[in-house]
């Protein structure tokens, strides 16, 4: 029992490492290498000037399944750290921030339809914005996922 | 996750909480200053509102008034619709409201993480004290109770605050399709008296927190951002008529 559970994990972090997501011991919520992340649990994926946002699979495994997703008018500026749009889950409604500066050049229309897809696709179908950067070097504010990783855990021990 | 508990602090360590007790504000005017203190103040706040007039539906931020609100009673008797700017469900507000709302920081509460599961955890703690002694009232998601339904919840989130705003119903109506009697009761059957319910809210904060009372006019007159504009708003009557002569249910005002 304790060769198969230890071969097992074994194979479980070589998938992890080859999907490119951390894992960590006690919790349960996903986290990507290559992103950037906020305190307020919002991710970041930067390619060039242009970036897309979201919320973490620990945001949205706390807020519970989301039925309405908040979006910002296309063209509308964004501030490193100010709310942008809100989440509303069943229980409760959430601002969502953003995590870096720029115009909005893109929102995720099908989030009107399917609120869902933050739940289900956090990193990927359950983006919300898509952002031309104006100041590239707010990225170094983030966290990177190992970093956010700790933070998470440092909220789930209490 | 672990859940942070209530417990009792020492005095040197409670954390301060401003408390605002009112009494039959109009539910607009309390939403608009709920929504400036949490968006222009860093602090813990707990405000009370002992019954509202006019009676007044109460809608969260994303309801749809189509599904949610039979227009043409609503315009022929000129009920107000209010759409506040947390989420939470639907409820008629009158003068047998108790409103408590809490607006906390990050710091408040050491460990609670500002999501659904650890506030609810920490209000049903908080309630639990103040109803202990009067019956089954247990506060759970949605201000469902069990056996009795006499609450509605509301909770945001807003970076570093947790927002969290109960209307405890001491005679509930719902001005909806929907039938509640089966599960409604009045609170005045189990409890002595409003002042009592309010009382021992105050109290069992006093327990965790340094209950500051602050005057309505002192925080009014404290107010120097003008530029603050709430999104708590009033539907108007040509809203409605919109609404209700569209065939599109989608539109949300």
């Amino acid at each position: 029992m304790a060769m198969a559970a230890s071969s097992r994990l074994f194979w479980a972090s070589r998938a992890a490492a080859y999907l490119r997501i951390s894992t960590f011991p006690r919790a349960f919520s996903t986290v990507l290498k290559d992103l950037k992340y906020a305190d307020t649990h919002e991710w970041v994926k930067v390619e060039g000037d242009s970036a897309t946002v979201g919320i973490t699979d620990h945001a949205q495994d706390h807020l519970g399944d989301v039925v309405f997703v908040e979006l910002p008018e296309v063209g509308s500026s964004v501030s490193q750290g100010n709310n942008f749009g809100a989440v509303e889950s069943v229980k409760a409604t959430s601002d969502v921030n953003s995590p870096v500066s720029g115009e909005v050049v893109e929102v995720n229309e099908k989030l009107s339809e399917e609120p869902g897809l933050v739940n289900a696709s956090p990193y990927d179908k359950g983006w919300i914005i898509k952002v031309k950067l104006s100041d590239s070097g707010e990225l170094n504010s983030l966290m990177d996922d190992e970093k956010y990783s700790k933070f998470c855990e440092e909220e789930d021990k209490h | 996750m672990a859940a942070a508990g209530l417990t009792r602090a020492t005095s040197a360590a409670r954390p301060l909480m401003r408390l605002v007790t009112m009494s039959g504000v109009p539910v607009l005017q309390q939403l608009h200053l709920e929504e400036r203190l949490l968006r222009t103040t860093g602090d813990n706040w707990c405000i009370i509102n002992d019954g509202t007039a006019p009676p007044t539906i109460v809608m969260g931020v994303s309801g749809r008034v189509s599904e949610l609100v039979e227009i043409q009673p609503v315009l022929r008797d000129q009920v107000p619709i209010v759409r506040r700017f947390s989420g939470g469900g639907t409820v008629i507000v009158d003068q047998g409201t108790v409103f408590v709302t809490f607006i906390c920081n990050k710091a408040a509460v050491t460990g609670l993480q500002p999501f659904p599961r650890d506030i609810m955890t920490w209000s049903g703690q908080l309630y639990g004290k103040v109803f202990d002694g009067f019956g089954e009232f247990h506060l759970r998601e949605n201000g469902r109770l069990k056996q009795h339904h006499v609450s509605t919840l509301s909770i945001s989130i807003f970076k570093y605050l947790w927002f969290m705003s109960t209307s405890i119903m001491l005679t509930a109506m719902y001005y909806s399709a929907r039938k509640h009697t089966d599960f409604l009761c009045r609170m005045k059957e189990y409890m002595p008296s409003r002042s009592f319910f309010t009382d021992g809210v105050i109290a069992a904060l006093g327990e965790q927190f340094s209950v500051e009372p602050t005057d309505i006019e002192t925080v009014l007159s404290d107010d120097d951002d003008d530029e603050f504009v709430p999104s708590t708003k009033m539907l108007s009557e040509q809203d409605l008529e919109g609404i209700a002569s569209s065939k599109e249910s989608l539109i949300r005002v």
